[in-house]
């Protein structure tokens, strides 16, 4: 099993790399990065260009500077920004802890959604429920993420204003004297800034769940074994709960871990809408400076979690199915 | 008991418009399109109108408000929808195609090429969407056109369609009738334009309604972290996110775009399930 976890995640490296180098290109290609210092008014002094240009190697070509840059990456230096002060892999490494915290429980929630509505909808097929449950699931799935996100944060504003209190944080992903907290405090703090991010990231993602979770419990309750489990005299809800949730959980396992991409992206655009100052204002701050060596690193970043969470499925799928043994 | 003969396509629509959601919503978005596209010849003003009325809210006027420099929502709304209805399409194309051709070469001729084609479509997936069409739409603000929006939001939809098309072909070929045709003496081409495509046609029908769905939401996206749509033009997404902060003072300019991405977008995911239905009455839930 270990050894089989260990050989998926050899064989994504060529992917990773290869993936990684077209987005250097594509990011190092699409413009110059000292236009700014170049139309500066007054002038950057000639000199001052040159030594930018060597500093971020713009006169190599990509594949070079791509090969550069790897074998920083490999021994931890991401590279240089355009801004030479910036430090792309402590960055890279604080943002990160940030984000993840906010992926991670936004994905529990809504995988906790996604079995709740579904396995319902399945049982009660056809019924009152199922339909409103179904119904509601397309209309979340119809709504822009961050459109979600700004309605969320007007109400919880209102509300704070309606009882002139802070009960919803609605601004970046802790507060101002967070340094100063005791460590219990910390925890409080920084939950309470993950609430309304969560909500938003969960309600948008777990809809598509939901059906994924809803067809596959349809499934497996036609199944000749859920019918010999009820003969047998079991309980329905023994049924349910080992059984059929059981096998149920597979198909979910897979569309989560193939979710995990769209998943960074919506958490960039939650992450603008409640000022975080995590992945993605590291993403948006290195576009808009053409730093090709931090959009890069980032990608990179997101590939490997992408990576990870389907060798996670992987592992998953053989706890949740007997027959599945990775040799 | 009246046996009519009907063909395939008929069979198709029948089952479709059987389908009540997928038919109201089908209506809707006809009724969308034209406000979008008719709409601009009809309505007193145009989007870039500056009118005198400053900040209303919706009147008979002013059907959806005016915002603080004067501009009619309601023609803003027309030309977003219009923008955004053209962008997504484009998108849902450009994927499409693209998706199908690569999916079904890769399925058709499976061993080493389909090998390397699909490691190309998981470098793909294992990227976020929007962040890379972020840092690639961000160089060409200021000169950005819709199409190229869509060029890039429809150069990152391409891996989905052609996973679905590659499953549903590499099922196809081991059927009798392409070994017919193989041994009629067709062509790797003429198997894939005459026997494949058209068998796969449900499967990718449905595949590019949802892509019109997402290319919506992508666009919309997009706009809203500035490296979408650029303004004097607009669209949904870039009504929304330009009066994000006027949600609490002027709701209606916020409100209204942000509706309209949904009304389409929502009709369009029922469409495409209407449609899954009436391709494949082997999945349907039974409708009585």
């Amino acid at each position: 099993m270990f050894a089989y976890l260990v050989r998926r995640l050899l064989a994504a490296v060529p992917v990773l790399i290869i993936a990684s180098f077209l987005s250097y290109a594509l990011v190092a290609l699409s413009g110059d990065p000292l236009e700014p210092l170049k139309l500066r008014n007054p002038p950057a002094p000639q000199r001052t260009i040159e030594l930018e240009t060597a500093r971020l190697g713009l006169d190599d070509n990509i594949v070079v500077r791509y090969g550069h840059w790897l074998w920083g990456v490999l021994h931890g230096d991401f590279g240089e920004s355009v801004q030479s002060t910036y430090d792309i892999g402590a960055n890279l490494t604080r943002s990160t802890a940030v984000t993840l915290r906010l992926v991670l429980v936004a994905m529990l929630l809504a995988l906790v959604l996604a079995v709740f509505t579904g396995v319902l909808g399945a049982v009660r097929q056809y019924s009152k429920s199922d339909y409103v449950l179904t119904f509601t699931g397309f209309v979340f799935l119809a709504m822009p993420l961050f459109w979600v996100a700004i309605v969320l944060k007007d109400l919880a504003v209102r509300y704070n204003k309606a009882t002139g209190t802070t009960v919803f944080y609605t601004i970046g992903e802790k507060s101002q004297g967070y340094d100063e907290l005791s460590p219990g405090a910390k925890v409080a703090d920084l939950a309470g800034h993950l609430v309304l991010p969560t909500i938003a990231l969960a309600l948008i993602s777990y809809a598509a769940w939901s059906r994924y979770q809803r067809a596959a419990v349809l499934e497996v309750l036609n199944s000749d074994y859920v019918r010999l489990a009820r003969a047998k005299g079991l309980s329905w809800r023994k049924v349910l709960v080992r059984h059929v949730l059981r096998t149920a959980l597979i198909p979910l396992v897979t569309v989560t871990a193939l979710d995990v991409a769209g998943i960074l992206g919506g958490a960039v655009i939650t992450e603008t809408v409640f000022n975080w100052n995590g992945l993605g204002r590291m993403l948006l701050t290195g576009v808009a400076r053409g730093d090709t060596d931090a959009v890069a690193s980032w990608l990179l970043l997101a590939g490997l979690i992408v990576v990870a969470f389907s060798v996670i499925a992987d592992a998953l799928y053989a706890v949740l199915d007997p027959r599945i043994r990775h040799e | 008991m009246n046996n009519v003969e009907r063909t395939q396509t008929q069979l198709v629509l029948r089952r479709f418009f059987r389908h009540r959601a997928a038919v109201t919503s089908l209506i809707l978005l006809v009724l969308v399109t034209l406000f979008a596209f008719a709409g601009p010849l009809l309505w007193r003003y145009s989007y870039t109108d500056i009118t005198d009325d400053l900040s209303l809210p919706p009147s008979p006027g002013h059907p959806f408000g005016t915002d603080l420099i004067g501009h009619d929502t309601f023609a803003q709304v027309m030309r977003g929808t219009q923008q955004s209805i053209k962008i997504a399409l484009a998108i849902a194309l450009i994927g499409t195609v693209f998706g199908t051709l690569w999916g079904a070469i890769a399925g058709l001729y499976r061993g080493k090429l389909d090998f390397l084609m699909m490691r190309l479509v998981d470098i793909v997936l294992t990227l976020p969407l929007i962040a890379v069409a972020a840092a690639v739409a961000a160089q060409g603000v200021g000169q950005s056109q819709w199409w190229a929006i869509a060029v890039v939001l429809g150069a990152l939809t391409w891996p989905y369609v052609s996973r679905v098309v590659r499953s549903v072909v590499l099922s196809l070929r081991e059927q009798e009738f392409i070994e017919a045709a193989r041994a009629l003496g067709a062509g790797n081409v003429r198997i894939i334009l005459r026997h494949l495509l058209p068998n796969a046609l449900g499967a990718i029908i449905v595949s590019a309604t949802l892509a019109i769905a997402t290319g919506i939401l992508g666009e919309a996206a997009l706009s809203f972290l500035g490296v979408g749509v650029q303004a004097p033009d607009t669209s949904l997404g870039l009504l929304v996110s330009i009066n994000k902060d006027a949600v609490n003072t002027r709701p209606w300019l916020f409100y209204f775009p942000g509706l309209f991405i949904i009304a389409i977008a929502l009709t369009i995911n029922f469409i495409g399930d209407g449609l899954r239905d009436a391709f494949d009455p082997k999945q349907t839930r039974v409708r009585r």
